[in-house]
Order: structure tokens, then sequence, then C-alpha cells
């Protein structure tokens, strides 16, 4: 881009690709992962937030043009749906503004064990009418009515198995799922157009968001989801054959997934944040075997469906890097959280772009003139020949808007490549 | 006995460490003799943490199987006899916050090196802690968090210690998530633990161990 000349959709993307693709823009990029800062900035409180959709929008939109970052972490990203769709659904968890956190709090997932370890077989036989009728039911108050479903299998029957059905979706609590299925439905649509909207508007004011798909590596989704932390690495010395099962079948769904949100949003870059793959949780050698392989191949998944795999490296990733040496060149967006980025970049430079650096913790408690000095640094060491997107190394909830404006600058300041 | 029992537990192998413990029972061996050997068990398993060669799952897996031995042996015992421990904590995660895997994990490492440890679970306001503080008479107390709101909680769970007049009286550490030494002296806790090790080493630094 000319000296002067001002940021547009296109030059703002072409500043972010030729990061990913691991040549040198005109300057350093800056991704800023919003969250939940607008409301505060906007002057609405969380709760606010999860009940109005366009007060919301309308706070986020102030983030974005007033602080102009090259990408923006999608609204759609932090908050899902209304929380109206979380009380229709019964949602048991998470905890959101009001129910369960304060109104000026995010929401909170709530760790369990949603599926237990003398079900792994019935989830192996068919992952779908586990899901339909035990899994949701259990984390959906509203959805027990599930429950009374014949094996979705029945359906195989023609229509000898239609008396089986109209004998038992006939009974009020699989008619009380069903109504609040279609109401949660209805108003969940309502969100997510205006999240579509949302994200033309903001491509016309010149702003791109940062992914417009989300997935997960299969091993976090039996720890997030179906086993929790603890039932999901008992299972590593108690069951790994099935562990592994459950994880190699969930790839092609965690891909496919992946292709439909970009069918839908039209943005290629797929967030995928990692939760228990990092240092501290496990052993390389566990890593190799439970971690790794999953994780790699949603990767390659993605890369060959032509997306832009955006993984999140959350906590340490320092003894794993040369595993991610093995990815594709110039095909991905990485973000880590603590991870050494100088030693990142050393180890990946010339294949992968590498993202974030800036701490959240200096950008809530810190001066304007430390975050100038640390972004400086940023921009010297891990900046250097490119390949290098400005970020945070968690959500700007709480940070401080005159030290994220003193970062952009120093960004802007420091970060020109020409 | 005692020995294969011992690498049972050390190895994560659950099914021999329950049967060896079974027979030895059987066998006539005293109940306070085999919860001794699970105690030498864990700190091995807390050694290999600590060297880096153990991580979470071997935590987790070894108090499971501690937690089954516990439940076969200690119906066998007669009046639990009372440990000399090394100090006591009181360690919650904070106000607003409701995460506890790394909580747990901390409370888990400090107790099987000796620590009596008050966990108050999640979520807790300052005055909670202020009162158990109060209660017990902590040498060290342990703040967790994980969202970055909390540090705010941080700041004015330490703040609530001191305004009750019990700031000299404990040494605080603080660590989870986004938390780092810069929330340490934001916060004005003690010191700042990257890891349940780190936890470890600063209460036993704190409390006179070694």
């Amino acid at each position: 881009m000319a000296a002067g000349e001002q940021d547009s959709f296109e030059s703002r993307l072409k500043r972010v690709n030729d990061a990913i693709e691991i040549k040198v823009p005109d300057r350093v990029p800056i991704m800023l992962e919003f969250n939940f800062f607008p409301a505060r900035y906007g002057g609405i409180t969380i709760q606010d937030a999860f009940y109005d959709l366009d007060g919301w929008l309308a706070a986020c939109e102030k983030a974005i043009v007033d602080f102009e970052p090259d990408i923006y972490f999608p609204p759609s990203r932090s908050l899902h749906v209304s929380g109206s769709v979380h009380e229709i659904l019964g949602e048991k968890q998470i905890k959101w503004p009001g129910h369960g956190v304060g109104p000026d709090q995010p929401f909170q997932f709530v760790e369990g064990e949603y599926m237990t370890a003398d079900e792994y077989d019935q989830f192996l036989a068919d992952p779908s009418d586990f899901i339909v009728r035990t899994y949701l039911p259990r984390i959906f108050t509203a959805l027990e009515g599930l429950r009374m479903l014949p094996s979705l299998r029945s359906g195989q029957s023609g229509y000898l198995g239609l008396p089986i059905l109209s004998r038992v979706l006939a009974t009020p609590p699989l008619i009380e799922a069903f109504d609040a299925l279609s109401k949660a439905a209805r108003e969940s649509l309502k969100w997510t157009t205006g999240y579509l909207d949302f994200t033309k508007k903001m491509d016309a004011l010149g702003f791109p968001a940062y992914a417009g798909c989300v997935t997960m590596a299969p091993f976090d989704v039996v720890s997030d989801f179906l086993r929790g932390m603890r039932g999901a690495m008992l299972d590593m010395f108690r069951c790994p054959e099935k562990l592994l099962a459950v994880m190699d079948s969930s790839v092609p769904g965690q891909i496919a997934s992946a292709v439909a949100q970009f069918q839908s949003s039209g943005n290629r870059r797929v967030f995928i944040p990692l939760h228990r793959g990092a240092d501290g949780f496990m052993s390389l050698e566990q890593f190799e075997t439970f971690y790794w392989p999953g994780l790699k191949s949603v990767i390659l998944g993605l890369i060959e469906a032509g997306l832009t795999p955006c993984p999140f490296f959350e906590g340490s990733y320092d003894t794993r890097l040369e595993y991610l040496a093995e990815l594709p060149a110039g095909k991905i967006m990485a973000r880590f959280d603590r991870t050494d980025l100088v030693k990142a970049k050393e180890v990946l430079g010339g294949s992968m772009c590498v993202s974030g650096g800036m701490p959240v913790s200096l950008l809530q408690t810190g001066t304007p003139e430390q975050v100038e000095e640390h972004t400086e640094m940023l921009i010297d060491t891990v900046g250097k020949d490119g390949g290098f997107i400005m970020g945070s190394n968690s959500v700007l909830d709480e940070a401080r808007p005159e030290l994220v404006r003193a970062w952009v600058d120093a960004t802007i300041k420091y970060g020109q490549y020409t | 006995m005692e020995e294969e029992l011992m690498d049972a537990i050390v190895n994560m192998e659950e099914e021999d460490a329950l049967l060896v413990t079974r027979n030895m029972l059987d066998g006539g061996t005293d109940p306070m003799r085999i919860m001794d050997v699970c105690r030498q068990a864990m700190e091995v398993v807390g050694q290999r943490f600590e060297e880096g060669e153990y991580f979470v799952p071997e935590l987790i897996m070894s108090g499971e199987i501690l937690r089954q031995i516990a439940d076969v042996v200690r119906p066998e015992m007669g009046e639990a006899s009372q440990e000399k421990r090394l100090g006591k904590v009181v360690i919650g995660t904070v106000a607003g916050d409701i995460h506890d895997l790394g909580k747990n994990i901390v409370t888990f490492m400090l107790d099987i090196n000796g620590f009596e440890v008050h966990d108050l679970g999640v979520d807790v306001p300052p005055e909670k802690f202020v009162e158990k503080i109060k209660e017990v008479g902590p040498e060290v107390v342990g703040l967790s968090a994980l969202m970055t709101l909390a540090f705010d909680s941080m700041k004015e769970t330490v703040e609530a210690i001191e305004s009750a007049g019990l700031r000299e009286k404990v040494r605080i550490m603080i660590g989870g998530g986004a938390v780092d030494e810069k929330v340490k002296e934001y916060a004005r806790a003690d010191a700042y633990g990257k890891d349940a090790v780190k936890a470890v080493t600063l209460a036993k630094a704190w409390t006179g161990g070694e």
C-alpha cells in the first residue's frame, strides 16, 4: 500500500495473507481478539450483550472502527447465540451472565463427565444415535424427552417404522423437546443472520474477520465435551484403543463442519482452539500418541479442502514446535499463548506464520510506555522478515482501552517493512 | 509384596495395585503399613512429575488408584493416626471464576507433599478466604484463576486479607491461565507459580521445609 493511502478491506487482507504465506507485508498486521472487550468499551454489560443483539453488534462495531485492527476476532466466536437460546434449551454446559456468573462476566464452560467410560461402545456403535438420545438430553434439560426416542435406526424399516415413531413422538416429553428445539432454532437464526449481516457490514467498512469457521482437535472433542479432562486422561491408561477410536471417528466430522461453515461465511480461515495438548498437560510421548495425530489429520484435511487452519496453541508449545514444522509451508496461521515466540520463529520461521506475543496481563496492568516497548521488541525479534501477525496471548476482555490504543499505535509506528 | 504395590502404583498399573492391596490385607498386613507404602509411592510420582517425566494424566491416574486403595484399606483401619503436616495452605479459585482443573492439581500435589490443604472450591469471594484464614491460621494462601477478569479478584482478595489485618501472617501465591509475574505485582501477591511443582516449592520454602 502506498504511503498516505487509506487502508481498505483488500489492503488489510493482503497484509494478513502475506504474513500467512510467509511473505513480507507492507507492515506487521495486527489482530485484536476483542472477545467481550466491546461490551465494557461500549457501555453495556455482558449480560446486555447476551440478550440484545443490536446493542452487542453496535458495541462491536464501535470497537472495530475505533481501533482499526487488520483482522478482528468475530463476535460470533465469543458470544455464539443469545442467552434466550440457552434458557430455552435449559443449558447445563455453560454458565452465562445472570445464570451462574455475574452480569459483567463472560460465559464459562462447566467441566464435566458428559459421557461415562462405559458408554464408549454405545458411542462407537452409532455416534449420532448416542448424541441425539443420550448426550443432548444430558446437557440440555429441555431435551430430556429425546431419551424416549426409539433407536434412530428404526427409520430403516421404512413405512413399517412409522407406527413405532408415531407411538412415541406424540408423547408429551417428546413434544416438549421438539417444541424447545424449534423455538431455540428460530431464536438462533436471528443471531446467526445478525452475525452474517454484521460481517458484510464490516467487510464494507474495510475490516476482515479473523475466522469464519471453528473446529477442534479430536482429543479436545473427547476431553472437553464428552469425557471431561479427568475422564479422558484416565482413559489414556484404561482404554486407550477406545479413546483413539472415538477420536478417529471425529476427524471427518470436524473437517466437514468447517467446510459447511465456510460455505455460509465465505471466510476460509478456521479457528482451532487447542486445550489439552500443551507442554504441561501431557508428555511428548502421550502427545505423539493421543494428541498430535488427530490434530494433524484435521489440519491436513482442512488444507486439502482449501481452507486456512488457524490453530490457537493455548499454554506453551515450547517442546512441541518440531511437530508443527511437519505441516505444509505457508498455509497456516498459528497463534501462540505462552510459547516462546522467538524460539517459535526460529523453528517455524520459514514455514509457518506466527502470531501472538502481547501478554494481556500487560494490557490490563501496564503503562503505555511498557506496552510500546514490548511491541517494539516483538517487531524487532519475531516480526523480522515477515510471517508475523501481532496479537495478544489471550482475550482482551479486561484490557484497558488506552493500552490497546498504545499497542495498535506502536505496531503501526515500528511495524513498517518498507 | 510392599515392593510390588509400590511398583504398581508408580507405574500406573491400576488392577495390579488393587490386587496386591487385597492380598496384603488378606495376608494380615497392617493397613497403616499399606497406606505408608502408598504415600511413598505418591512421593515417587510427585518426583517424576517434578522431573518432567510424568504429567497430568499420571497425577490423575495415581490419585484414582490411591482413592480406590484407600476405599479398601480405610475400613480395616482403627482410629486414624494423626500424621505430622508440613504446614497449612488455604487455596481456592477467586471470585468470578469457576475453573478448577489447575487448582485441583496444586491441591493434590500439596497434599501428597505433606501439607494440610483447605480447598475452598471455585468462585470464592474475598471474605470467604478471610474467614478461612482466621479459622485455620495457614502459613500459605493460594489464589487460582483462568479468566482474565480474575486479576482484579486476586487484587481484591489480597486487599481483603490486608484489611482484616492478616497480610503479615500469610504468604500468598497465585497461578493459573493468563496469570504471570505482572499480575503478581498488580495483585500484590508474594509469588507467582507457573505450575504445581512451583507451588510446592514455594509452600515448602515459606513453611521452612526443604
